[in-house]
C-alpha cells in the first residue's frame, strides 16, 4: 500500500474512532426509547434515545426494525398488522416478537 | 402478466382485516453522479407492495423504474438516456412455524447483509453499493426458488437467525437467476447490540464456486451511531467494506435541525486471487474512501452527499454524488 493510501487509511479510522469515543461516553449516562404517540389517524414515531423501554414491543422494534432503517414519520393503523407481518419475514422475527411489535403498533 | 399478479393478489387479500390492509411504500429518488467531470442524473422509484392473504401468507414485490441520463462523451454535446423498468423480486412468504417461514418465488440472494437490507433507495446512507455487493449474490442478485428462513431462538439475552435458499437457473427477463445454494446465520446479542453473522453460497453451474461471508454490526446503546461492516471472499476474489454513521443527540436530540445532520463514512478495499473474472469485482485490486454527508428532513425525506476517493493500478479518481430521496408508506387503498 503507498504511503499517502496508508495515511488516508489511518485518517479513516481516526474517523470512525472519533464518534465511537462519544459513544462509549454516551453509553455511561444514557439509555435509548423510542416513544409512541398515538394520533386519530396515523401512528407516528419519534425518536428519543435518552430513556428506557416502556414495553417488549418498544424494545423489539428499536433493536430489529432500526437497525436498518430510520423509523417512518409515521403510517396508517390499517397496515400495522401487514408491516408487522413483513417485519416478521425480513427480520426473522419470532412469533412472539411479532405480537409484541403488534400491541406496540395499536396499544 | 406482469400487472395482472399484482392486482390478483390485491383482489385475493381485498377482505383482509382491519390491521392487514395491503400496503405500498417505497421510494422516489433523484440522484447524480459525476466521475471523471460527466455527470450522470438517475431519476429512480422503486415501489414496494406487501399484501397479507389470511393468518399465514404474505406475498411482497419490489420493483425499480430509472431513467438514466448520461453525457454523450468523445465532444458530443447532449445526453444519452436509457430507461429501465424491472421487478426486483416477487416473493410468497408462508409463516409455517414460530420459527419457520417457507419463501417461494423470485428473491433476494441472502449473502451478507448489503443485498436483503441495505439495498433499497431509500435505506441506504450511500448512492453506491459496496464493491463487494455482487460476491455472494450469484451475479444477477436473486434466486428463483425456494428458502426457508426464520428466527431459531429467541431469548430477551440472544438470538439466533438463519435463512437457507435453493435457486433454480432461470433466463427469464424478470426473473433471471443462476443455479445456486447457501444461507446465512446471524447471532445478535440485544445488550451489546451487536450482530454477527456468517454467510455461504455455492454457484451450482459454469465453474462451480464458493463464496464465503462475515458481517458485523454494531449500534451501541443510547446512541445513533452505526457501525456495519461485511467481507466476503470467492475463488477468485475476496473484499471488505466498513461503514459508520452517526447522528449527535448533544443540541436538542435527533429531530434538532443539527442532530438531523449525519454523517458517513466508508473504507472499501478488494483484492484480486487470480486474473479470472467472475464475481464483478474489479480487474485489478482496488482501494475506495466514501464521505458522505446525509440529511434526514421531515416526512421521511433523505438529502444524500457524498465524495469518494478510488485508488487503483487502473488509476485513481474521484466521485461526487448528490441525491434526494423520499419514501412512502401507505395503504393500497382508503378505508372507512
Amino acid at each position: 500500500m503507498a504511503p499517502k493510501h496508508l495515511l488516508g487509511f489511518v485518517l479513516s479510522l481516526g474517523a470512525i474512532f472519533i464518534p465511537i469515543t462519544d459513544v462509549v461516553q454516551a453509553q455511561k449516562s444514557s439509555d435509548r426509547q423510542t416513544v409512541v404517540a398515538q394520533a386519530p389517524a396515523k401512528t407516528a414515531f419519534t425518536t428519543n434515545k435518552t430513556q428506557p423501554f416502556h414495553s417488549e414491543g418498544e424494545r423489539i422494534f428499536a433493536q430489529n426494525c432500526s437497525r436498518c432503517h430510520n423509523a417512518p414519520d409515521g403510517f396508517s393503523p390499517r397496515i400495522s398488522g401487514t408491516i408487522v407481518r413483513h417485519m416478521r419475514v425480513r427480520a426473522q422475527l419470532s412469533k412472539h416478537d411479532e405480537e409484541e411489535l403488534l400491541r406496540f403498533f395499536n396499544p | 402478466m406482469r400487472v395482472a399478479w399484482p392486482l390478483a393478489m390485491l383482489c385475493a387479500a381485498w377482505h383482509a382485516t382491519a390491521q392487514d390492509t395491503p400496503l405500498l411504500s417505497g421510494g422516489i429518488a433523484f440522484l447524480t453522479s459525476t466521475n471523471g467531470g460527466n455527470t450522470t442524473y438517475l431519476p429512480i422509484m422503486e415501489p414496494l407492495l406487501a399484501a397479507p392473504i389470511g393468518n399465514r401468507l404474505l406475498i411482497e414485490s419490489r420493483a425499480a423504474l430509472t431513467e438514466s441520463f448520461t453525457p454523450n462523451g468523445n465532444g458530443q454535446p447532449g445526453y444519452n438516456h436509457t430507461h429501465f423498468v424491472g421487478l426486483t423480486y416477487l416473493q410468497g412468504d408462508y409463516i409455517a412455524a414460530s420459527h419457520l417461514t417457507l419463501v417461494a418465488g423470485s428473491f433476494l440472494t441472502p449473502f451478507g447483509t448489503y443485498n436483503e437490507r441495505l439495498s433499497p433507495v431509500w435505506i441506504g446512507n450511500l448512492q453506491d453499493g459496496p464493491l463487494i455487493a455482487s460476491l455472494g449474490t450469484m451475479g444477477t442478485g436473486t434466486g428463483v426458488g425456494g428458502e426457508l428462513r426464520g428466527s431459531a431462538i429467541s431469548r430477551r439475552k440472544y438470538s439466533i437467525d438463519y435463512v437457507a435458499y435453493f435457486s433454480a437457473r432461470s433466463g427469464n427477463e424478470q426473473f433471471n437467476s443462476e443455479r445456486s445454494t447457501g444461507g446465512r446465520a446471524s447471532l445478535y446479542l440485544p445488550d451489546s447490540r451487536l450482530e454477527v453473522g456468517i454467510s455461504y453460497g455455492r454457484l451450482l453451474q459454469g465453474t462451480r464456486e464458493n463464496f464465503y461471508g462475515t458481517h458485523v454490526w454494531w449500534e451501541p446503546k443510547g446512541t445513533a451511531f452505526r457501525l456495519r461492516s461485511e467481507f466476503a471472499r470467492g475463488h477468485h476474489a475476496q473484499g471488505y467494506w466498513i461503514e459508520a454513521d452517526y447522528r449527535t443527540q448533544a443540541f436538542g436530540g435527533l429531530d434538532s435541525w443539527i442532530g438531523r445532520i449525519e454523517p458517513v463514512f466508508r473504507m472499501q478495499q478488494t483484492f484480486r486471487r487470480d486474473t479470472i473474472v467472475s464475481d464483478g469485482l474489479p480487474l485489478v485490486n482496488t482501494q475506495r474512501a466514501d464521505f458522505g454527508l446525509d440529511y434526514n428532513l421531515p416526512h421521511n425525506t433523505r438529502i444524500l452527499t457524498s465524495y469518494s476517493r478510488q485508488f487503483s493500478s487502473a488509476g485513481d479518481k474521484n466521485i461526487w454524488e448528490t441525491g434526494i430521496v423520499y419514501r412512502f408508506l401507505f395503504p393500497t387503498w382508503k378505508g372507512k
